[in-house]
């Protein structure tokens, strides 16, 4: 299976935007880690390094948004979310500009870099102001849709990238704000991924199905707005609904859908994810094991709860 | 001499409209409203701004970024003066769904660049705004308006660091240097001095000048803006609470609205 990290296609998607003039590149000295530097390569007018000042670069992107510009900024996932919150809140959000933000390096995946750099609470930050959308992308194919889609969308965007390469599971097709795809249809049980963690939940459907489980998978890469209808039919037929994501259980997709289900269809909601605790140094996979992102111990957690 | 005379008279008029939507809103800024007002007098009324209040996203216009967005008032009541809006809103000032919001908001009132209140925030905007021009091919100024006491906030000297570095010479930052904030002097809460150096350093072209004096605002505001190399700063010594004589210098009406006795005296006091 061809393997490709989603922060390639950011880059790749970058320069396929760049035909529109209107469209300018910021990046934080990270851009060759965000693949922010494809578009340099190619647009080189149109990219403005700010140094490693996140904050001020988001801010840059808002008054370059607001004299008509549409500007893509990125840095990784911790700082853009963490660091620049406040700009994004009071200059992003609050003013409702077209600004696409992309934080790369999200999750444990990052890898041996450690706690202080793995992002595991920025879909929670970003989910939480108003008029944000965020994209999850489960691989390549689906980074790149969403970064063509983002060009004609209005109001800001946060696009979760990763550093490590994944396997591409979905088909090269247009991408829609507010839309689940139903990757694998089941009965039994519900289980709604995102990011890398789309392609562990199929495989661990997989493994569930030889148990006698029968799983639906739903790879959801469009967080807020969620895609209720979607959820609403899976959760009606399946009744017991897993979600998983490689972030906090506090404030992601498992919190996006759990607050949707119990006011619509109060139904058994578990949350697989960062135990409210932070990473730490290691491989990606040593760190995989060590979090229970992987096949068998997903299936193993969705087998205990089911039996529990 | 004469022009300067039409300038005062403006100023006064915008001076008693800061202060009686301050005392109908029943609370707000003060201090810091009055001290900017002639600033802005001069950049909308004595020529130094090129814009058109009957197209307030006309692409060339200048641009002026009140990052010390509290002083809005000042703002509001110029705005109006020149056209942009009818001047009963500014009556509503802070009533629920007012265009005048407590801070200023970009996407509620004409003529407000950026929605500005949390410091900081409005300067790195306006270099984006400045910068934008490098894309857009387009030659307006942007003019911000820094407080002395928000200068303690870390992230204008990321905007000055970027400002310095893409040598943004369409940027022009005006420091309202009143020397209060709302816990005491500046020089007493953090220390921000000295200021024109540390502009300097940041490769900015520095000037200083009298923020009340019409003659010396205009002359250095013009001189700034024939700067082509640099982003040019100019650091206005100005007295908090300029033009009502028991606000002047004090600390007291830095974010509080006039009384209606004290409202009747400063009307009197601005005739």
């Amino acid at each position: 299976m061809e393997k490709k990290a989603t922060r390639e296609a950011y880059g790749k998607a970058l320069i396929e935007i760049g035909k529109d003039e209107k469209v300018v590149v910021l990046d934080a000295d990270l851009s060759g880690s965000t693949k922010s530097s494809e578009f340099k390569k190619v647009y080189p007018d149109r990219f403005f390094n700010m140094g490693i000042a996140e904050s001020n670069m988001v801010d840059v992107a808002a008054g370059m948004a607001l004299s008509g510009l549409k500007p893509y900024a990125s840095s990784f996932a911790v700082f853009i979310s963490g660091r620049a919150f406040e700009p994004v809140r009071q200059s992003i959000c609050y003013q409702n500009l077209s600004v696409v933000l992309c934080g790369s390096h999200s999750g444990i995946s990052v890898g041996e870099d450690g706690g202080s750099h793995q992002a595991i609470a920025d879909i929670s930050l970003m989910r939480s102001l108003p008029n944000m959308k965020v994209f999850v992308p489960a691989d390549y194919n689906e980074a790149y849709n969403i970064v063509l889609a983002t060009v004609k969308m209005e109001g800001p965007v946060y696009i979760r990238t990763s550093r490590a390469k994944s396997p591409i599971i979905t088909e090269d097709k247009n991408f829609e704000s507010g839309k689940a795809a139903v990757l694998k249809s089941g009965n039994d049980v519900s289980l709604i991924a995102c990011g890398m963690m789309s392609y562990i939940a199929l495989e661990a459907a997989l493994l569930l199905k030889q148990d006698g489980i029968d799983v639906e998978v739903i790879n959801s890469p469009s967080i807020k707005p969620l895609d209720e209808e979607t959820v609403y039919k899976s959760a009606k037929k399946t009744k017991r609904v897993f979600t998983i994501e490689e972030h906090s259980v506090i404030g992601g997709l498992g919190s996006a859908v759990s607050e949707f289900l119990s006011e619509n269809l109060p139904v058994y909601v578990h949350k697989i994810g960062i135990e409210d605790t932070f990473g730490e140094s290691g491989t990606k996979d040593d760190l995989f094991c060590k979090f229970g992102f992987t096949k068998e111990a997903v299936a193993k957690r969705i087998k205990d709860r089911l039996n529990g | 001499m004469e022009d300067f005379k039409r300038l005062e008279e403006i100023a006064k008029t915008i001076r008693r409209n800061i202060l009686t939507m301050l005392n109908k809103a029943g609370s707000g800024h003060s201090g810091g409203s009055l001290s900017i007002t002639d600033i802005l007098v001069a950049l909308y009324f004595g020529g130094i701004m090129k814009y058109d209040a009957k197209r307030p996203n006309w692409e060339d216009r200048d641009r002026l970024v009140l990052s010390k967005g509290h002083a809005c008032p000042a703002l509001y009541a110029t705005l109006a003066e020149a056209g942009f809006f009818d001047k009963e809103l500014l009556w509503t000032l802070r009533q629920l769904g007012s265009p005048l919001q407590g801070h200023p908001d970009s996407k509620k009132l004409p003529g407000v660049e950026a929605s500005t209140g949390s410091l900081g925030n409005g300067i790195s905007q306006a270099v984006g705004m400045a910068l934008a021009t490098r894309v857009l091919k387009k030659k307006y100024n942007v003019f911000c308006i820094v407080g002395d006491g928000e200068m303690q906030e870390g992230l204008v000297y990321e905007a000055l660091m970027a400002a310095g570095h893409y040598k943004l010479s369409n940027l022009i930052v005006i420091v309202d240097n009143n020397g209060l904030q709302i816990d005491g002097q500046c020089k007493d809460v953090m220390n921000i001095y000295p200021l024109k150096e540390k502009f300097e350093a940041f490769n900015f072209r520095t000037y200083e000048m009298s923020g009340h004096i019409y003659k010396n605002i205009m002359d250095t505001l013009t001189t700034a803006k024939r700067n082509v190399v640099s982003p040019t700063a100019v650091i206005a010594r100005t007295v908090k609470g300029m033009g009502v004589s028991f606000m002047e210098n004090r600390v007291e009406y830095h974010g509080v609205a006039p009384s209606d006795e004290e409202l009747e005296k400063a009307l009197k006091e601005l005739e």
